[in-house]
């Protein structure tokens, strides 16, 4: 990667900050099953909750390179604090290309100084990747919408103060602004996951909820192919550079214990097993990242391809993580397997990153679909 | 603008292969549109021609055929600062 001197010295300044402030708590973030509002107003402060927004809109005015540093090192730090930038993020991404203007000088300001947190409320008990089918339905009344359904595993759903809300309208997808303590609005939190189990995910339910028409996002009918589109891109790019973090955490963990534990003698990196491992590791998290770092540099340059770009590099990424932090706990052994060290963590946190933002098989099959229409040109 | 219509057809017909896509021709109607492309267009527009679609413009009337790509082009040119 050839940063510049800018995003080298962001790259420090995330680094100390997730060092400082993230990275000794994320075991019991991930034991006690929540974020503490103090981090998030932390976060605030420094700017990384309204990272890619404009200055004008009181955003940090990141380009997409430095947004993906920013991702890693919150991911190396603590994959459940990474869920909150990049739910939070692809929010703000959305209001600022198909807001209204009285969402974008009302709400990015807030937003981008954390009044505001916002959530992406697409997943539904019954509707996972098949977004299109999504049952929350809003319908017309009067100068308003009257919602009704239920959304599932939104991540940051118990704090957030409002959602990106997906529906069908009048038949056809359609998304709004809904603020969670709207009449008909019940939040549940969820508890025991297997992973990021930080990220204070809820269950959210609308029954009979109204809210005005000016919430409606873009316009009836773009939902899927715009709004969720458009989130979804930049939330996948998010979690592809927070895998890069895991798989660097990991490969840190394994390098630092290798070195220090002996077995037979010797310690277990003189092992060649162990060192098989190691060169996997290095090989893919270094590929992970590179892969990243070019989706960000055509986002940064507008290119097309970048969408079809952050799929891969979040396809890579992700299977990338989970192979790492898979063998992070193998070198661990007994260790890994315990509470004493941050590994089983990973691996855990790793596992959620295969599913969320197109799982691996949707990837799988999105991916070879480009491939035969560019092979077609 | 006739530089403009051939820019969007030579994007457009990479989609729309072995199609010889005439400008006042419904391309939604031609079942080829998945969402992705839908967005791309969007991307292809703004790059290609420095504007920024937004909200407002997106009626599918706007992107529905190879003339009113251009139509809402020139509408967003003549406004543009």
């Amino acid at each position: 990667m050839e940063l510049t001197q800018q995003q080298l010295d962001d790259q420090a300044r995330f680094r100390a900050f997730v060092e400082a402030e993230i990275a000794p708590h994320a075991d019991r973030f991930d034991r006690e099953e929540r974020t503490p509002p103090e981090l998030i107003r932390r976060i605030a402060q420094h700017g990384y909750l309204g990272a890619t927004l404009p200055t004008s809109y009181g955003g940090a005015g990141m380009d997409l390179v430095t947004f993906g540093l920013l991702n890693e090192e919150f991911g190396r730090g603590c994959s459940s604090v990474r869920s909150l930038l990049t739910v939070h993020s692809m929010v703000t991404h959305v209001l600022l290309k198909w807001g209204s203007q009285q969402h974008k000088q009302e709400l990015l300001p807030q937003l981008a100084g954390g009044e505001l947190i916002g959530a992406f409320a697409l997943t539904e008990p019954n509707v996972g990747s098949d977004a299109k089918s999504v049952e929350t339905v809003a319908e017309p009344h009067g100068d308003s919408y009257l919602l009704n359904g239920c959304k599932k595993w939104i991540t940051y759903g118990q704090i957030a103060d409002i959602f990106l809300l997906f529906t069908r309208c009048e038949g056809k997808p359609t998304a709004f602004l809904v603020e969670a303590n709207r009449p008909g609005v019940t939040i549940k939190p969820i508890s025991g996951l297997l992973g990021v189990r930080g990220s204070m995910l809820a269950q959210i339910e609308f029954d009979g909820c109204v809210i005005p028409a000016e919430n409606l996002v873009c316009r009836v009918g773009f939902g899927s192919s715009h709004v969720a589109a458009t989130a979804l891109d930049l939330g996948r790019y998010s979690v592809a550079w927070g895998c890069v973090g895991i798989g660097q955490a990991c490969l840190d963990a394994s390098l630092r214990y290798t070195s220090e534990r002996q077995q037979y003698g010797v310690h277990l990196k003189e092992h060649q097993l162990i060192q098989h491992m190691i060169t996997d590791m290095i090989t893919n998290v270094q590929a992970a990242r590179l892969l990243c770092y070019h989706a960000g540099q055509m986002k940064d340059k507008q290119d097309l391809r970048a969408v079809m770009d952050t799929l891969i590099a979040k396809y890579f990424a992700s299977t990338t993580a989970s192979k790492a932090a898979n063998d992070a706990v193998q070198m661990h052994g007994a260790n890994g397997y315990g509470s004493d060290y941050p590994v089983q963590r990973y691996l855990r946190d790793a596992k959620a990153m295969e599913i969320i933002e197109g799982s691996s098989q949707i990837q799988q099959i999105t991916i070879a679909q480009y491939g035969y229409r560019e092979y077609r040109q | 603008m006739e530089d403009a219509k051939s820019k969007i057809r030579t994007f457009i017909s990479k989609t729309f292969r072995n199609h010889a896509l005439q400008d006042n021709e419904d391309i939604f109607s031609l079942g080829y549109v998945n969402s992705m492309f839908a967005l791309e267009l969007v991307l292809f527009i703004e790059r290609e021609f420095g504007i920024t679609i937004e909200n407002e413009d997106l009626a599918i009337d706007n992107f529905r055929t190879v003339d009113a790509m251009a139509q809402l082009l020139e509408r967003k040119m003549a406004i543009k600062p």
